[in-house]
């Protein structure tokens, strides 16, 4: 006996200049099941919920919601039909509260005022429900991300959705996050909702769906059951060919120190000590990771590594010259690149195209200049051939860096920062929210860097990426490397213990007797 | 047939962006004297008769035509010096300050500087207008890097010192002590330093063009104007990158003011022969919505300044013609609201906004220039 189909799309296809991002999709959602809906970035998963959120009209196509065929032509007449959206990045007034947020655009009055308590009684009523555990007086800018995702959640259930849509919805929350989201999603489907749970992350698909449909290049390329798939076939499905999940890197032969740093102390944006008395040495030939949960000082300690951040205290060498507080330009110059954490805030300029974009920290130099001029011939002839070395899929070298997808806009950054000649490398999040293949791609180069003898410090909050790539691994917590460990002898359990601020008792132990 | 993926994607040639970029300051010149060929009838006048006594004074006679450049020279300069500091992400409200600067600098080198020839004196006098803009449009800048303060504030706030600045200079210590002079004024500029003209049109025209060309060369094609593109469109990015964003903040706000400075200085030098207050009333608050109907495009403000020049030649025969000139200040503002809010005119002729190129980003908001 199969649950009541609570949507069902047929044969939509959607075309933008250039591209057919959907390309006649059909899917059927369930009453009370979660929908995965898999498929690398720029597959064509978000114009398919944009269009059933009602922010995109099909070409052709229909949407049939509870056996009725709809016209959804723009997000409030989704809402009516029971359909909710929780983008990826959040659509909350973050100096509001969380009733005032959940309320905007539909605010319960009495009389000419607003009643807050009302609503409040019924977002602690859906709290209560679902699991959602969040305090409606709260302010928004005060929560962590993964309560504000709550908050939209929250959201979508008060407008009475039953048909949620997730977009990307871990791309932003911690492992602790991610568990407690899916214990949020079981609730809210073991009592009758229906959920499309947009992802790229196999794991999570394979953890949380009951049926996967797969995109590519915007058509359905199958829909399977977790059980009877495994992430070798799930990436291949993705991207339309083997994929390796696994590096293969030689043994590392560790050379010259190349980036020194002693007792290192630097300050947040707030005032407050982020980084506290770090000390280590980054050697030539090897990829050190920085493991840690966000929010421990790895962003601060970069950026004074790379002269963003002022040093309170504490020395950084870069190949035996010291950089303690210099601008980042000096930093560049004694062989730094550097693939930031924003990509696209940090990173590049997306409305500039992306021949622009890949001169952004050489444009001064020669061949790119000459006497303060630019040379737009030779700087034309570096982009093309870097598209081409590095397999940025775009349009032309003219196209804005902007209308590129994730995995070809970090593309951009690391054809521009491995095509100087660098031996130190700092690569921060550099897979974060990109698809199998990109970051198959990004780990092989980054790889490939070490191996021609390039120092790298890879800073991640996977553990799994920070296993498969390091030679050594440091766990940052509350601003201090609790531990540097060689990563075999680096397993999650131990790396799990230092992230939360437990030392290694046994070596303690070595080292006091 | 399923294979035509990513078809033809690419992004538009040169000419297709440069018509995409005129589609919207062209509907929205017609649509505002439409707007104001309505008011023109509402107060029971012939709309047409009037634009055409307004375009046949500013245009119709050599006159005219003279009258036209003159109106529109130091509006090219203020258009550009908005223009140039929105390209580096910053509103220079201070135009008008840096103009009046400008002009009365060049006022009183051009009187008080006796015997030099005119090759050194004009010079001379031209490059203290430029210098005093400068120094009035780096403050604002230097505000900005090193305390945070927003240049539309310190901007605002600096036009009144300007005004009255030049107001107690104009009636202090340089004003006209010559017998019969009541008014605050400067002594008339000594011939040396006067601007000529060639034929109908005067040199400050061809200097104005001059420094349009120039100030979209520089942004095009040279690394300097490249870090200004780049802080413009995303300070972050180009901090990263190693570009100084602070330095690059306080230069394009001292060119932005140089620009102004060396209008007030033409102005002053070619036209009004003194500084007199209000005299270049406007000229520099008009450089505003010059610059947005070019789209701060260097390039696009000289036809946009000729435009407004033509309106301020006219005014005079659409008056005598029985139109209150003031319809052009309505004209003029309308414009304004059409081109910076460029969704009305999409909405009105259903145009797609544009996917490629860079876009024009007219207002950033108080939080998000960081």
């Amino acid at each position: 006996m199969r649950a009541e189909v609570v949507l069902e799309v047929r044969n939509i296809t959607k075309s933008f200049p250039g591209v057919v991002a959907n390309d006649n999709v059909s899917l059927t959602l369930h009453r009370g099941e979660v929908l995965a809906l898999l498929g690398e970035n720029g597959a064509g998963k978000s114009t398919l919920m944009n269009i059933i959120y009602g922010l995109y009209h099909p070409d052709s196509g229909e949407i049939i919601v509870k056996g009725e065929k709809v016209q959804l032509g723009s997000p409030r007449e989704a809402i009516e039909h029971g359909i909710g959206m929780v983008h990826q990045h959040f659509m909350l007034v973050p100096v509001m509260s969380v009733v005032e947020n959940v309320m905007l655009g539909i605010e319960s009055t009495q009389g000419p005022f607003l009643d807050k308590r009302a609503a409040a009684e019924q977002i602690r009523q859906i709290s209560e429900q679902y699991g959602l555990k969040v305090d409606p007086y709260a302010i928004v800018e005060d929560l962590p991300v993964g309560v504000r995702q709550r908050v939209e959640i929250i959201k979508t259930l008060y407008r009475e959705a039953d048909i949620l849509i997730l977009d990307e919805p871990t791309a932003v929350l911690t492992p602790q996050e991610v568990e407690e989201l899916f214990e949020i999603i079981e609730a809210l489907t073991a009592q009758g909702k229906s959920v499309i749970f947009i992802s790229h992350k196999l794991k999570e698909v394979l953890r949380i769906a009951d049926r996967i449909t797969v995109l590519r290049r915007g058509k359905v390329v199958g829909t399977v059951r977790p059980e009877e798939t495994d992430e070798q076939q799930l990436a291949e499905m993705m991207v339309g060919r083997s994929v390796l999940l696994r590096v293969e890197k030689p043994p590392r032969e560790p050379g010259m120190p190349v980036l020194e740093v002693d007792d290192l102390w630097v300050r947040d944006e707030t005032g407050h000590m982020a980084v506290r008395g770090v000390s280590f040495r980054l050697y030539a030939g090897e990829i050190l990771g920085i493991a840690g949960v966000q929010g421990n000082g790895q962003t601060e300690l970069v950026k004074a590594l790379s002269g963003l951040k002022h040093a309170e205290k504490g020395h950084i060498r870069i190949a035996g010259q010291p950089v303690t507080n210099l601008a980042p330009r000096a930093f560049y110059e004694l062989g730094l690149g550097h693939v930031p954490e924003d990509r696209q805030h940090d990173g590049l300029i997306l409305s500039l195209p992306i021949k622009d974009n890949i001169i952004l920290n050489t444009y001064y130099k020669q061949p790119y200049s000459e006497n303060m001029v630019l040379k737009h011939d030779v700087i034309a002839e570096t982009a093309k051939r870097l598209v081409e070395e590095f397999d940025v899929r775009t349009p032309g070298i003219d196209t804005r860096a902007g209308a590129l997808s994730g995995g070809n806009q970090q593309k951009v950054i690391i054809a521009r920062e491995f095509s100087r000649p660098i031996r130190l490398l700092y690569a921060v999040q550099p897979t974060r929210g990109l698809d199998v293949g990109s970051i198959e791609y990004i780990h092989r180069r980054l790889v490939e860097k070490r191996n021609e003898g390039a120092a790298v410090l890879l800073v991640s909050t996977e553990l799994e990426e920070i296993l498969a790539l390091s030679d050594r691994v440091a766990v940052m917590y509350e601003g201090q490397i609790m531990d540097i460990l060689p990563v075999d002898e680096a397993t999650i359990e131990r790396l799990g213990l230092l992230m939360a601020g437990v030392r290694d008792a046994t070596r303690t132990a070595q080292t006091t007797n | 047939m399923a294979d035509a993926k990513i078809a033809n994607g690419a992004p538009p040639t040169r000419w297709q962006r440069f018509a995409q970029a005129i589609t919207i300051p062209l509907l929205a010149v017609v649509l505002a004297m439409l707007v104001g060929a309505i008011i023109i009838v509402i107060a029971g006048a012939n709309p047409l008769g009037g634009y055409t006594a307004m375009f046949r004074g500013a245009l119709g006679t050599a006159r005219g035509l003279v009258r036209t450049f003159e109106k529109a020279t130091p509006l090219i300069f203020s258009g550009l010096a908005v223009a140039f500091a929105f390209k580096a992400g910053l509103f220079n409200i201070g135009a008008q300050g840096q103009l009046i600067l400008g002009a009365i600098a060049a006022a009183y080198v051009g009187f008080a500087f006796e015997g030099l020839p005119p090759f050194v004196h004009l010079p001379l006098a031209l490059a203290a207008g430029m210098l005093a803009g400068a120094i009035w449009g780096a403050i604002p800048g230097a505000l900005k890097t090193f305390t945070g303060a927003h240049e539309v504030i310190t901007t605002i706030m600096l036009n009144f010192v300007a005004i009255n600045l030049t107001d107690y200079l104009a009636n202090g210590p340089w004003k006209d002590r010559s017998p019969g002079n009541i008014v605050a004024r400067t002594p008339a500029i000594l011939p040396s330093a006067e601007l000529p003209s060639i034929g109908v049109v005067p040199l400050g025209l061809l200097i104005a063009i001059g420094m349009a060309v120039l100030a979209w060369w520089v942004l095009a094609n040279t690394t300097f104007g490249y870090e200004i593109r780049a802080v413009g469109l995303n300070p972050a990015a180009a901090r990263y990158a190693g570009m100084s964003v602070g330095r690059t903040v306080i230069a394009s706000m001292a060119i932005s003011g140089l620009l102004a400075g060396l209008g007030g200085a033409v102005e002053t030098l070619g036209i009004v022969g003194r500084y007199q207050p209000g005299f270049n009333t406007g000229l520099g608050f008009d450089g505003i919505t010059i610059a947005l109907l070019a789209q701060t495009s260097p390039l696009g403000v000289v036809p946009a300044a000729l435009l407004f020049g033509v309106m301020r030649a006219g005014a005079n025969q659409m008056q005598l013609y029985g139109v209150d000139a003031e319809i052009i200040g309505i004209v003029q503002g309308t414009m304004l609201l059409f081109v910076s809010a460029p969704i009305i005119i999409r909405k009105l002729f259903r145009l797609r906004a544009p996917e490629g190129g860079e876009e024009v980003v007219l207002s950033t908001g108080w939080g998000s220039s960081g």
